[in-house]
C-alpha cells in the first residue's frame, strides 16, 4: 500500500475519533437553581440518592434507597411530625377502636396523581396485594397481625402451590369513605403503624397493569414523579394534593450516586442541595464540619446497635458472664474516639425518638466499669478460649468499632475477644441463618414505625425466632410474652406503654442482647437552603425544605 | 493483500466464538457462586418467603447451573443477555451508558495519543537535554500515583477548591467529562511517551537513518516521516490494547466523577450482586475487547509491510 494511502488511514481513524467525541448523544447540562425573586417559595432542588433494590412499589419499598423516591410520592393513613416522630392524620379523617381489635377507618377526600379518587378499596385492595404471599412484595410481613394473613401465605417456602386465599378476611369496605381493620390479636399502636410504606393505597391503574406503574408509579402524596432515568429521578408539586401540609419548593430532582464521596464532593461545591451519608473519613476529627461551616445537622434516628450473645454457644448461657461482658465495653469512649460523636451511648433497648421511650433501663450494666466487670466475669467462670465478635466488613466502620469492642472487654477483664468479619452483609446473614457464629456478634435495628413496641416484638418476642423474624438471640421469655400481649390490648397508650417498659426491664434482668449506642444521622446540605430538617426515619422533609 | 486480509478476518472471527463461550462460562459458575441473591435486599430482615420464591422463579435460580447456563447463552444467540434483578433489559441498561463510556473513552485515547506521542516525540529528539528530564520525570510522577489518588485530588483542586472544571459528571456531557478524561488518560499518557521516546531514540541510531541523512534528506522528514513511523508500531500495540480497556469503561474514575459509564454499572451490579447483568456486561466487554484487537491486527498490516497477515 502506498505511504499516502497509509496516512489517509490514520487520518480517518483520527477525525472519526474526534468527531465521536464531539458528538453522541445529548446530556443535558444541570438546570440551573431557579432564580426566584421572592426567594422563599418554590424553586428547584437536588438531592442525594441512590440505585433502588425493588421496583418503586410501595408494598415492596422497604431499604433507604426506594424510600427516597417512594416517601415523597405517596401518601398514607398517617404521616408523622417531622420534630417528634408523632402521628398525625393525612388521608385518614379518623382510626377508632373500643377494643384494639375491631379498627374503623375513615378517609379524607384525597386525589391520586392521575386524578382519580383515594377509596376505601384502594388500600383495601393494596393491603391485600401486598400481604399476598405469591406477589413477592418485601413489606408483606407488615400485615401479620391483621386477621386472615396467615391465609395469604405460602404453604410451602416455594410457593408451588396458591394460598388459601387472595385476600385477608380482617379486611372490609364499608363504602367509598370507609373501611374496618380486625386484628387477630389486640393490637394498641395499630395506628401508628399505619405511616409506613406498606400501608400505601394503590390506584386502581396499578391492578390494571402493575408493570406500567413500575413504569410511572402514581400515589397520593405531595409530590409526584415526572419522569425517571438511569441517573435521576424527578419529582415536582402536585398541586391537588389532599393534604394541608403543601410543599414550598416546585420541584426535586433526586440524583442517583453510586458512591457518597462523589455526592459529598458535589455537596461541598455547592453542587448537590442536600445528602445524608457524609462519607466515614469525613466524620473522621468531624473533618466535614470545616467542608460544610453552618451547612450540617445531626439527628437522632430510630436506629439501635447491639451486640447479641450467641444462642448457639453453651458458654453465653450463663447470663451472669453476658452482663459482665456488657459493663466491659467502655461506650462513652468508642462513641467520641471511633464515632466521632455520632453515635449516643444506649442505656436501654429503645431508641430515644420514640413514644414510650424511658431512659436507663439497662442501669449498671450498660455502664463501663472495669473493676467491677474484672471481678464479675470471674465470679462468672470467665470465657474460655476465643470469644469472637463477628461483624460485616461491607460497612467500614463496623470493623473499627468491633475491634474497639474486643479491646475494651480485653483491657477490662482480660478475655481473649477477636474480630472476625464476615466480607459482607448477606455472608452475615447466611451465617446468622445457619446458626454458625459463636461468642459475639453484631446486631443493629432501624425502626419501622415510633413505637416502643417496634423495639421490642419483633426482636425479642418467641414469634420472631427463625423462618424470617429478627430474633437472633433467640431471647423466649413467657413472662416477656404476657407483658407484651398485656400491653397489646392496653385501652390507653400511656397503660401500653408502661407495661411495654416493664418487658424492657425483664431485657435488663435476662440480658439476651447488650445495648452499645444509638446512631445519629449527620446530614450536609448546600448553602442556598434553608429550613432543612430531618425526620426520626432520617428522611429530608421534602415539603418543608425551601431555597433561600 | 484483499483477500488475504478477509480470510484473515473471518478465521480471527470464527477464534472469538471459543473465546466467548468459554469466558461466559467463567463468569457465570463464579457469579453462581457469589450465593443467594436475595439475602440483603430486604433491610435489615430476612425477605419473606413469597418475595423469595417469586425472585427465584424470575430468574430461573432454582434450575441447576448447567440449565441456567445454556437457557442465557440461547438467549444470548438472538441478542437478549436476559434481565437483570431490577426489571430491566440488561441490553437497555447497556445501551443507555455505552454513548457517555464512548465519549469519556474517546477523549482519553485523544488526549492520551495526542500528548503522549508529542512529549516521546519531543523527548526522543532531544535525548539527555532538559525537555527529556522533564518528561522523564514527569511520566514516572504519573505512572507511579495510583489513579484514584489523581482522580480525588483533580476533584478536589480543580473541581471543589477551584471550580475550574465540574466535580461530577452525572449527566456525561463534554464539558463534565474533560476532567475525567484526563485522569483516565494520565497513567496511559506516561506509558506512551516513554515508549514513544524509547523507540524513537533507538530508530534514531539506526542505520537508515544515517543513509536517509546522507542523502540529503531534511531532519523533518527523516524524524517526522520515516522514523516516526517506524516507532509507532510498539505505540500503537499499547493504544490498541488501551482502547480495550478505556472502552471498557474505567471503574474507579466513573466512581469517582459519578460517571453513569459502563464501569459504574459493573461496579455496581457487582456491589448490589446482580448477577444478570454482571455476566451480560463481562460478556459485552470481552466482544469489545476482541474487535478492537482484530482492528489493531489489520492495522499493522497497514503500517508497517513486514508484517503480513496471512
Amino acid at each position: 500500500m502506498r505511504g499516502r494511502t497509509r496516512g489517509m488511514v490514520a487520518v480517518a481513524i483520527t477525525s472519526l475519533a474526534l468527531v465521536a467525541t464531539a458528538c453522541g448523544g445529548g446530556g443535558t447540562e444541570p438546570a440551573p437553581g431557579a432564580e426566584d425573586p421572592a426567594g422563599q417559595a418554590g424553586g428547584e432542588i437536588t438531592v442525594y440518592g441512590c440505585t433502588p433494590q425493588n421496583p418503586p412499589i410501595p408494598g415492596n419499598t422497604n431499604e433507604a434507597c426506594g424510600s427516597y423516591v417512594v416517601v415523597p410520592i405517596t401518601a398514607k393513613l398517617i404521616r408523622y411530625n417531622v420534630d417528634n416522630a408523632a402521628p398525625i392524620n393525612d388521608i385518614a379523617e379518623s382510626i377508632e377502636t373500643t377494643d384494639n381489635k375491631l379498627f374503623t377507618v375513615k378517609l379524607k377526600p384525597y386525589k391520586f396523581h392521575d386524578g382519580t379518587d383515594v377509596k376505601a378499596k384502594n388500600f383495601v385492595d393494596a393491603w391485600n396485594y401486598t400481604a399476598y404471599g405469591p406477589n413477592g412484595q418485601g413489606n408483606s410481613y407488615f400485615f401479620g397481625p391483621v386477621a386472615g394473613y396467615a391465609d395469604t401465605q405460602c404453604p410451602d417456602a416455594d410457593c408451588k402451590q396458591d394460598p388459601k386465599s387472595k385476600t385477608m378476611s380482617g379486611l372490609k369496605v364499608v363504602d367509598d369513605k370507609t373501611f374496618t381493620i380486625k386484628t387477630s390479636e389486640p393490637v394498641s399502636n395499630l395506628p401508628v403503624r399505619l405511616g409506613y410504606n406498606a400501608f400505601a393505597p394503590l390506584p386502581d391503574s396499578f391492578f390494571e397493569d402493575p408493570k406500567a406503574y413500575e413504569a410511572k408509579p402514581i400515589g397520593a402524596g405531595p409530590f409526584k414523579l415526572d419522569s425517571k432515568t438511569n441517573t435521576e429521578f424527578v419529582l415536582t408539586k402536585f398541586a391537588d394534593y389532599g393534604g394541608d401540609a403543601k410543599p414550598n419548593v416546585d420541584k426535586v430532582t433526586i440524583r442517583i450516586y453510586q458512591d457518597s464521596s462523589a455526592a459529598y464532593a458535589d455537596v461541598v461545591a455547592n453542587n448537590l442541595d442536600y445528602l445524608d451519608t457524609i462519607p466515614p473519613d469525613q466524620l473522621v476529627g468531624q473533618a466535614f464540619k470545616d467542608d460544610l461551616p453552618d451547612r450540617w445537622l445531626q439527628t437522632d434516628a430510630g436506629r439501635f446497635t447491639s451486640v447479641t450473645f450467641s444462642a448457639w454457644d453453651p458458654q453465653m448461657k450463663n447470663v451472669e458472664l453476658r452482663k459482665a461482658l456488657s459493663m466491659a465495653i467502655d461506650r462513652d469512649l468508642i462513641a467520641d474516639k471511633v464515632f466521632n460523636g455520632t453515635v449516643t451511648p444506649a442505656t436501654g433497648w429503645v431508641s430515644p425518638v420514640v413514644d414510650g421511650y424511658k431512659a436507663g433501663a439497662c442501669g449498671e450494666n450498660c455502664t463501663f466499669d472495669a473493676a467491677k466487670a474484672k471481678s464479675a466475669y470471674d465470679a462468672a467462670g470467665g470465657y474460655k478460649g476465643t470469644l469472637t465478635m463477628t461483624y460485616n466488613a461491607d460497612n467500614a466502620i463496623n470493623k473499627a468499632y468491633s475491634e474497639a469492642i474486643c479491646n475494651s472487654i480485653k483491657n477490662a477483664v482480660g478475655a481473649d475477644c477477636r474480630a472476625v468479619p464476615t466480607v459482607d452483609f448477606a455472608t452475615f446473614q447466611n451465617k446468622q441463618d445457619a446458626k454458625e457464629l459463636k461468642g459475639i456478634f453484631r446486631s443493629g435495628w432501624v425502626m419501622d414505625y415510633p413505637s416502643i413496641e417496634n423495639f421490642l416484638t419483633p426482636l425479642y418476642a418467641k414469634g420472631a425466632i427463625g423462618g424470617g423474624g429478627s430474633n437472633y438471640s433467640e431471647y423466649n421469655n413467657p413472662e416477656f410474652e404476657k407483658l407484651l400481649a398485656q400491653a397489646a390490648a392496653a385501652k390507653t397508650t400511656d397503660e401500653a406503654n408502661t407495661l411495654y417498659q416493664q418487658a424492657e426491664l425483664l431485657l435488663a434482668q435476662d440480658m439476651p442482647v447488650a445495648p452499645l449506642w444509638y446512631p445519629k444521622t449527620t446530614v450536609g446540605y448546600s448553602d442556598t437552603v434553608t429550613n432543612v430538617k430531618v425526620d426520626a426515619f432520617e428522611q429530608l422533609d421534602l415539603v418543608g425544605i425551601k431555597r433561600k | 493483500m484483499g483477500v488475504g486480509v478477509g480470510k484473515y478476518v473471518i478465521r480471527r472471527l470464527l477464534q472469538m466464538i471459543p473465546v466467548i463461550i468459554g469466558v461466559t462460562f467463567i463468569i457465570y459458575v463464579v457469579v453462581y457462586a457469589l450465593g443467594d441473591p436475595t439475602v440483603g435486599r430486604c433491610g435489615e430482615r430476612a425477605c419473606p418467603a413469597g418475595y423469595i420464591a417469586k425472585f427465584r422463579a424470575d430468574y430461573n435460580l432454582d434450575k441447576p447451573l448447567i440449565v441456567q447456563y445454556l437457557l442465557y447463552m440461547g438467549n444470548l444467540v438472538q441478542g437478549d443477555l436476559g434481565t437483570n434483578f431490577f426489571g430491566n433489559q440488561v441490553v437497555d441498561e447497556l445501551a443507555s451508558r455505552w454513548p457517555t463510556t464512548f465519549r469519556l473513552g474517546m477523549m482519553a485515547l485523544v488526549i492520551e495519543t495526542v500528548i503522549g506521542i508529542s512529549a516521546g516525540v519531543l523527548a526522543g529528539i532531544r535525548r539527555g537535554k532538559f525537555v527529556d528530564n522533564l518528561v522523564t520525570v514527569s511520566t514516572l510522577f504519573l505512572i507511579s500515583i495510583p489513579i484514584f489518588v489523581i482522580g480525588s485530588t483533580a476533584q478536589l483542586v480543580f473541581g471543589v477548591r477551584l471550580g475550574w472544571f465540574p466535580v461530577t459528571a452525572t449527566q456525561g456531557t463534554f464539558y463534565q467529562l474533560i476532567m475525567p478524561a484526563f485522569v483516565l488518560a494520565s497513567a496511559s499518557l506516561a506509558y506512551i511517551a516513554r515508549l514513544m521516546r524509547a523507540n524513537l531514540s533507538e530508530n534514531l541510531r539506526a542505520d537508515y537513518v544515517r543513509t536517509a541523512k546522507a542523502k540529503g534528506l531534511t531532519n523533518t522528514r527523516t524524524v517526522g516521516v520515516h522514523t516516526l513511523r517506524n516507532s509507532l508500531i510498539p505505540v500503537i500495540t499499547y493504544i490498541g490494547i488501551d482502547v480495550g480497556v478505556l472502552m471498557g469503561g474505567a471503574v474507579v474514575t466513573e466512581r469517582i466523577f459519578n460517571i453513569n459509564g459502563i464501569g459504574n454499572f459493573l461496579y455496581r451490579s457487582i456491589r448490589l450482586k446482580d448477577g444478570t447483568s454482571i455476566v451480560g456486561t463481562i460478556t459485552f466487554l470481552v466482544l469489545i475487547y476482541l474487535f478492537v484487537n482484530l482492528l489493531v491486527d489489520i492495522l499493522y498490516g497497514f503500517l508497517d509491510p513486514r508484517i503480513s497477515n496471512d
